[in-house]
């Protein structure tokens, strides 16, 4: 199995995991899957429908236990019981379906749950939490939104998709899970969207990237790890890989020295068929 | 990394346009800014505001009679249990919730207390701690069927409209009503008894308020100023505490003039004038809620949950507590209410809270913008609604006279609720963009 040695030079991921197993009832979804994100750097996670994206995903942040295997959170082994032990870690998931509430303004979404208060009375304190979103979209250089006081029902998709995200690193987030964000965007919103993920990991962020788009992945991410039918077919350097590897990687688990070997996938493909 | 307070202390870098930083509005970008804002759906109390003064324009011609200042009392005093029910109802409708026993249950709790005022003697305090602790109590069971059972909000509350109609009659018994004398009960609604604000309380109120309204204006401004913030411009801030001002100068004068309206030997020497109690009442309330759900982190969590509930969940709001809660201030505040309309009836009887209770009150929030949808709505919006609702009453009263006018004021008021929730529609979807 071909694994992502990192840059040269590069420290310890800041998330890593080996052997993830998770099952629900009899069906294994997740079968030792290993995976890495490092900060500074766009991770892409692909895969077919079905793969254990989205199951993998929410084993990081907490929604799922995992069964068995290892999760290193900056070198240390760490148990992710609950959403809010993920957040506590640094850890965001910005969700396919964005969550954000329409008739709420973008400073009220962005700290939504984490209200900043003030004096003894805990009366909201409106200026600061303005101060800090308006800075925070200043930081990632977001700049089609008119005023932070637009109702989120106002925004287009691309400017919403931009609200979630940087709601995300409002916190003291390492790092950034973003699920599916461009799925829904024209190509102009897309392409803001991609800088806005590009510029994440250039503050020093370890994003994750799920995407079916193989143009986004190739465009934005430094490393790219490809599960095939709930195992990881191969995590490896941007670079390194061509389109049409990652296409065979996602649709059959390996490609020429890549990926899983012949025997692995007739037994994914074997126990898949099974379940 | 912390981006949010690193951008604090850290300058942008070279070149980088600080787009939503230091920013103060003029009067004319103010006035586009909210132009803009109106376009977008978000009318706010514009519509139930602009309706109540036509309304009243359109009676004072109509009726004669119709600005009198005993008129006007009656009509404050009349409205005032239908504002408070409505104030708790604008909380379950933030949540795109129901609450169709909000009138019964003001019934059987004004019962309850009527029952131990006359029947136990308790003294008024009592009676009215305990109306109010059973619609707390009402409220949880209420949202605790709604939110951990899952029974739909207007299924409960029906059935609940049903049985705590039979509690009136039970508790009431026999006779079909009871007459209470409290003194205290009957003071808040003045309305069988002379007893209001002396003078001067009236102008030290109206005092109080517009200083308290302004400091708190000006402190906010000043705050976001010296944070950098976009604000009103000054003169818009002036303009409304002024009008405040001179709107409440001109209720509390009026409300000076001795509303004595046949002189007998019964009456003579006898004054009616004053600011009636029912007013700082409605005030503090007004208060009291307008903070608690534009202030607080309760309040921010209460529109979360009633704009997207699932992702509320997600920023770990307990959407479960905040469910049973609103239900909880609805029943408390329908319990209030039901006190306030036994004051104004001086008793209860067997129909207590029954009737259009309900529906005039739900009325009066939407009149007052507030959403049948959710996530919507202000507490001021019931105070604006509910003068809307009275203005129709009392200028229809004598516009149709006959045996029929009672039924046309219904059908009336029917159509305005029914506009007002066409407002609500129509505006809802000119704000969404998606």
């Amino acid at each position: 199995m071909s694994v992502d040695a990192g840059p040269r030079g590069a420290s310890e991921p800041i998330l890593r995991l080996r052997g993830i197993q998770k099952s629900f009832g009899p069906v294994s979804v997740l079968k030792g899957v290993n995976f890495e994100a490092r900060s500074g750097e766009v991770t892409a996670l692909v895969g077919d429908n079905g793969a254990g994206k989205s199951t993998l995903v929410k084993c990081i942040g907490g929604t799922y236990t995992i069964d068995e295997g290892e999760y290193l959170y900056d070198g240390k082994p760490v148990h992710v019981h609950s959403p809010r032990a993920a957040s506590a870690l640094g850890i965001e998931i910005v969700y396919q379906d964005l969550a954000l509430c329409e008739n709420l303004d973008i400073v009220q979404n962005m700290f939504l749950g984490r209200e900043e208060v003030t004096g003894a009375a805990r009366t909201l304190d409106e200026a600061r939490m303005e101060l800090l979103a308006g800075q925070t979209l200043a930081s990632l250089s977001v700049r089609t939104v008119k005023s932070v006081r637009q109702k989120v029902s106002s925004l287009s998709g691309g400017q919403r998709q931009t609200v979630a995200i940087a709601k995300s690193v409002l916190w003291n987030s390492k790092l950034v899970i973003l699920d599916e964000p461009t799925a829904a965007l024209g190509v102009a919103q897309t392409a803001q969207v991609l800088d806005l993920v590009r510029r994440l990991a250039d503050q020093g962020l370890a994003v994750v990237l799920i995407s079916h788009n193989m143009n986004d992945v190739l465009q934005v991410s430094d490393s790219i790890a490809a599960l095939y039918l709930g195992q990881m077919a191969a995590q490896v350097r941007r670079s390194q890989v061509t389109h049409t590897q990652i296409v065979e990687l996602i649709t059959a688990g390996r490609s020429g020295d890549l990926g899983l070997t012949s025997s692995a996938t007739a037994a994914v493909e074997g126990n898949g068929a099974r379940a | 990394m912390t981006i949010g307070n690193d951008a604090l202390s850290q300058p942008l870098r070279q070149g980088e346009e600080q787009p939503f930083l230091v920013r103060s509005l003029g009067p004319r970008e103010y006035a586009l800014d909210y132009v803009q804002r109106l376009r977008g759906g978000e009318m706010g109390a514009i519509p139930g505001l602009l309706g109540l003064v036509v309304l009243v324009i359109l009676f004072s011609f109509l009726q004669s009679g119709f600005l009198s200042a005993y008129n006007v009392e009656n009509m404050v005093i009349d409205g005032a249990p239908t504002i408070i029910m409505a104030m708790g109802l604008v909380f379950v409708l933030l949540l795109g919730e129901i609450d169709l026993s909000a009138g019964t249950a003001s019934g059987a709790t004004a019962v309850l207390a009527a029952v131990l005022l006359v029947r136990h003697n308790v003294s008024w305090i009592v009676a009215a701690l305990a109306a109010g602790l059973v619609g707390a109590i009402i409220g949880a069971f209420i949202g605790w069927l709604r939110a951990k059972v899952g029974i739909p909000s207007f299924v409960i509350t029906l059935a609940a409209f049903l049985s705590f109609q039979g509690v009136t009659v039970i508790l009431i018994g026999g006779g079909g009503s009871i007459l209470v004398t409290d003194h205290t009960l009957l003071a808040l609604e003045s309305a069988s008894i002379s007893d209001y604000m002396p003078l001067w309380g009236g102008w030290v109120l109206l005092a109080v308020l517009v200083l308290g309204y302004a400091a708190v204006k000006f402190r906010t401004l000043t705050k976001r100023r010296s944070s950098g913030l976009a604000t009103e411009p000054n003169e818009v801030a002036l303009v409304k505490v002024a009008a405040l001002a001179a709107g409440g100068a001109l209720f509390v004068y009026y409300m000076g003039i001795n509303r004595i309206v046949t002189h007998t030997f019964l009456t003579a020497g006898q004054t009616s004038e004053g600011v009636p109690w029912i007013v700082p009442f409605l005030l503090i309330l007004l208060f009291a809620l307008t903070f608690l759900l534009g202030r607080t982190r309760y309040g921010r969590h209460v529109y979360a949950v009633g704009g997207n509930d699932e992702a509320a969940r997600r920023a770990g709001i307990r959407v479960d507590v905040v469910r049973v809660s609103v239900f909880v201030i609805c029943s408390f505040l329908a319990a209030l209410a039901g006190l306030v309309q036994m004051s104004a009836q001086a008793g209860v009887n067997s129909a207590q809270g029954g009737g259009n209770t309900l529906l005039l009150a739900v009325g009066a929030a939407v009149i007052g913008g507030t959403s049948l949808f959710g996530g919507r709505g202000r507490v001021i919006d019931a105070v604006i609604g509910g003068a809307v609702v009275e203005v129709i009453s009392y200028g229809m009263s004598d516009l149709i006279s006959g045996s029929n006018g009672p039924g046309w004021q219904l059908i009336i008021t029917g159509i305005v609720l029914l506009v007002a929730a066409g407002f609500d529609a129509v505006s809802r979807r000119a704000g969404s963009r998606q």
